[in-house]
């Protein structure tokens, strides 16, 4: 379940990416790609599990919760690194102002 | 056990490239004439900014996987850090999930990259020649 969270996630900020593009500055290339990368590591663990006789994905509730928490921790990470580099320079407006 | 530390040492390197590459790039726009082939390779898309795309992709992957690894306690943030590393048994297997399951995340997440570069020269190279058609 957690790769199938992280896949879904992935597919839909690339959408909203690019429902934006070519203007970039909430940086939601950056989120995508976080998910797709993630996705793409977790899905040749996938088949490691396979060849080991595990299943491919593991359906449980823990999963999906691990998932959940995992789309959550990427979107933090994000709002870190938009809040960090500030493309619309908010923070910088604001320093003017005071 | 350990399996993102393989990628984590690849988005180290490519990090560290994509810098210098930058750098080069920088120099050669202030040289200005013949710099856009030496920064785009013929291709029109810088570099850099193609390896922008793998340091993400690599950066958001070790971190998220890294959350899963932190939730399946795996990893700890005491020293030694990998839970496999308090008994001696567990080493060897966690050095061979690092090299077989690490190695192939690293070949698979390239690979992809690599296709998705090919894949964004051809549409520049469609849509500036649209362009210039157009003129």
């Amino acid at each position: 379940m957690c790769l199938m969270i992280t896949l879904l996630a992935a597919v839909i900020t690339t959408i909203v990416w690019y429902v934006n593009a070519p203007e970039n500055k909430l940086k939601l290339g950056t989120l995508s790609l976080m998910y797709w990368g993630a996705a793409l590591m977790w899905t040749i663990d996938g088949f490691f599990c396979v060849a080991e006789g595990e299943p491919f994905l593991d359906l449980s509730v823990s999963d999906a919760l691990l998932g959940l928490l995992i789309v959550i921790c990427g979107l933090i990470a994000w709002l870190l690194i938009l809040l960090y580099s500030d493309p619309k320079k908010v923070f910088k407006a604001f320093q003017f102002k005071s | 056990m350990a399996c993102f530390l393989a990628p984590a040492a690849e988005a180290i390197i490519v990090t560290i490239i994509k810098k210098n590459e930058q750098k080069k790039e920088e120099a050669a726009l202030k040289n200005g004439a013949s710099a856009s082939a030496t920064i785009t390779s013929g291709s029109g898309i810088p570099w850099s900014s193609k390896l922008g795309w793998l340091t993400r992709m690599l950066w958001g992957g070790v971190f998220l996987l890294a959350i899963e690894h932190i939730w399946h306690g795996e990893v700890v943030p005491w020293p030694p850090f990998l839970t496999a590393m308090n008994n001696p048994a567990d080493i060897q297997p966690m050095l061979m999930e690092i090299l077989t399951v690490g190695g192939s995340m690293v070949l698979f997440v390239t690979a992809v990259w690599f296709v998705m570069t090919l894949v964004a020269d051809r549409i520049y190279k469609k849509s500036s020649a649209l362009a210039s058609a157009a003129k």
